[in-house]
């Protein structure tokens, strides 16, 4: 590769990534092979998709070992109100949870976020890192004592003990988020503009900072909401079938030795239909908490 | 003069609630794990004392059916399957859609699904599609094999003993895999057009363009996407409760502490968590120190 072509005015170069001298394959045998292959995983990924939606509008007697890739012969919505009678108190118990959970971390993260990209101490690079490990860890190492000091902190047993626990978990992925986010939108300028008038750091961050933090905001929630709704781990160590939330419950309704697997199909489904939702809603920002997860972004 | 020079202590102050949060809750509470692994609480009664790190050496020695060597054993299984298969597929993906394929949005948002779904979700589905009948009792993907007349590629799935734990890993493969695409085509968009161009004018094909001039450049997006893939492989608790239940089988040891809790010895559970929490840490810290470094300089 030659650096003076990349220096070249673009007039001394060829008219566009000339297309004569092709060397791969002829152009509509890969364009055929490109979208047949994009087709093909299409159908793959949504294949357990097609077995949920089929399978839970089959009643009980229909889950038999024949015809079991097939559509119902006839539709019933029964296996949708057994798994509805199971799973209906905690689909609401998890939104009690993942909705506080979502707030309150990012704006914590949103504070946190401004203080590490804007409004640095010694050592401040030291502390991010340490913050960020605690996103790594396996909860397992914190999960034995974890148990005994939220008791000894006298928080209630189930979801206010799931929301304390998803929200100080949750602070070291928000943080992250927002001090990328501020990092690359928040001019220094604007801080010392804010400083000139004597402004103080609670008032830049409240008049200055957080009217533009939306953007932030909604990947914080997605994310937060996303992850405490679908947790497991934590639900299954610090709370019960009666007081947990609804993978507890799913796990519940599934997971006996031989399921009613229509029931559990629709349970599953219930189950994911919130962040399904945000996900197809809200996808690009979805996405935007995933990209933070690498860390650098 | 009103300006004043920018003092960090009110930093400090806003910051300061998070940080004793997580002082306690991840370090302070990581030490207390560390501690009671160090003691001889086997059972609901306090310990007696300190026991050094016999709490470890029995997990190689003498655990009953080399147990712990074999849920690592199955951890590696597992971490290499996930890994290799989700990195493969997410680079096949990235590289479909890269060069601005048609509908490019729709096939994204496709792929990217299952990652909003829950694995214990995922979990009831995948149970069902790796039905462990065969021949005339095939059900789920079997079943379509046996249909097809390709019963050879019928399989006992998860409950194969050598093999079981990469079957684990496909459901874990379909769920995340997207997410690893996502980290590719943000890479990919990342490179300057000009290299592109500049490689074509110079005659490069098509393979050596990937090859020799985008490949190099996506190696940190490569790293972001071994490490994260990494860690959530060796966490990995949900998915292997929701698909086959908590069994000698497919144990690792994310699932090992929780049956150990569940006899209440405890010293065994915390140093069983200690171990899992040091294979990740001696990946994951290199990586957060390098982060550091390498954003410094820029």
């Amino acid at each position: 590769m030659s650096t003076e072509t990349v220096a070249a005015p673009p007039a001394a170069a060829p008219p566009r990534p000339a297309p004569a001298p092709h060397r791969g394959l002829p152009k509509p045998v890969a364009r055929a092979l490109r979208y047949g292959l994009l087709i093909l995983f299409v159908l793959i990924v949504l294949m357990p998709l097609y077995v949920l939606l089929v399978t839970s509008f089959k009643s009980g007697r229909e889950i038999g070992v024949n015809g079991q890739w097939n559509l119902p012969e006839t539709w019933t919505f029964t296996s949708w109100e057994k798994a509805w009678t199971s799973l209906g108190p905690s689909f609401g118990r998890t939104f009690q949870l993942a909705v506080p959970v979502a707030l309150i971390s990012s704006l914590i993260g949103a504070a946190n976020g401004f203080v590490l990209s804007r409004w640095r101490f010694p050592g401040a690079d030291v502390v991010f890192t340490l913050i960020l490990f605690g996103m790594f860890i396996p909860y397992q190492a914190v999960m034995i004592p974890l148990r005994e000091v939220v008791l000894w902190l006298g928080i209630a047993p189930g979801i206010p003990t799931l929301i304390f626990v998803h929200t100080v978990y949750g602070i070291p992925i928000c943080t992250l988020i927002f001090r990328n986010y501020y990092a690359t939108i928040i001019p220094e300028e604007l801080i010392e503009a804010g400083q000139m008038d004597g402004a103080g750091l609670l008032r830049t961050f409240r008049s200055l900072i957080l009217p533009v933090s939306l953007p932030g905001f909604v990947v914080t929630v997605i994310w937060q909401f996303t992850s405490s709704w679908n947790d497991y781990l934590f639900a299954i160590f610090l709370s019960n079938t009666r007081n947990g939330p609804i993978t507890i419950a799913l796990n519940a309704l599934a997971g006996a030795q031989s399921p009613d697997y229509a029931a559990a199909m629709a349970g599953a489904l219930i189950t994911s239909l919130p962040t399904l939702l945000v996900y197809v809603l809200l996808g690009r920002w979805f996405i935007g908490g995933m990209m933070a997860g690498s860390v650098k972004s | 003069m009103r300006h004043r020079r920018r003092t960090w202590i009110p930093g400090l102050l806003l910051i300061s609630p998070s940080l004793i949060l997580l002082a306690v809750f991840v370090y302070g509470l990581i030490g207390w794990t560390v501690n009671l692994s160090l003691q001889d609480r086997h059972n609901a009664r306090p310990a007696k004392g300190y026991v050094g790190l016999d709490n470890y050496t029995k997990l190689f020695t003498s655990d009953i059916n080399d147990r712990f060597a074999h849920s690592l054993q199955n951890l590696v299984v597992f971490t290499l399957v996930f890994m290799v298969g989700t990195i493969v597929l997410g680079l096949v993906w990235a590289l479909l859609l890269e060069r601005r394929a048609k509908a490019e949005g729709f096939w994204r948002t496709v792929y990217l699904f299952p990652m909003a779904v829950s694995f214990v979700a995922s979990g009831v589905v995948w149970r069902w599609l790796m039905n462990t009948g065969q021949g005339d009792d095939a059900g789920g993907i079997n079943a379509i094999f046996h249909g097809l007349g390709l019963g050879f590629l019928e399989s006992p799935w998860w409950t194969d003993p050598d093999w079981g734990m990469a079957a684990m890993a496909i459901p874990a493969i379909w769920q995340l895999s997207g997410y690893v695409m996502a980290l590719f085509l943000a890479g990919f968009r990342g490179i300057p057009e000009e290299l592109r161009e500049a490689a074509v004018v110079d005659g490069a094909t098509t393979f050596q363009l990937y090859r020799q001039v985008l490949f190099p450049q996506l190696t940190p997006t490569i790293l972001s996407a071994l490490i994260i893939t990494g860690h959530m492989s060796m966490k990995m608790f949900d998915l292997i409760m929701s698909v086959s239940g908590a069994q000698w089988l497919t144990e690792v040891p994310a699932v090992y502490v929780w049956q150990t809790l569940l006899t209440r010895d405890y010293a065994k559970a915390a140093a069983i968590s200690v171990f899992l929490l040091l294979i990740v840490a001696v990946v994951v810290v290199p990586y957060l120190i390098h982060v550091n470094r390498s954003e410094k300089r820029s």
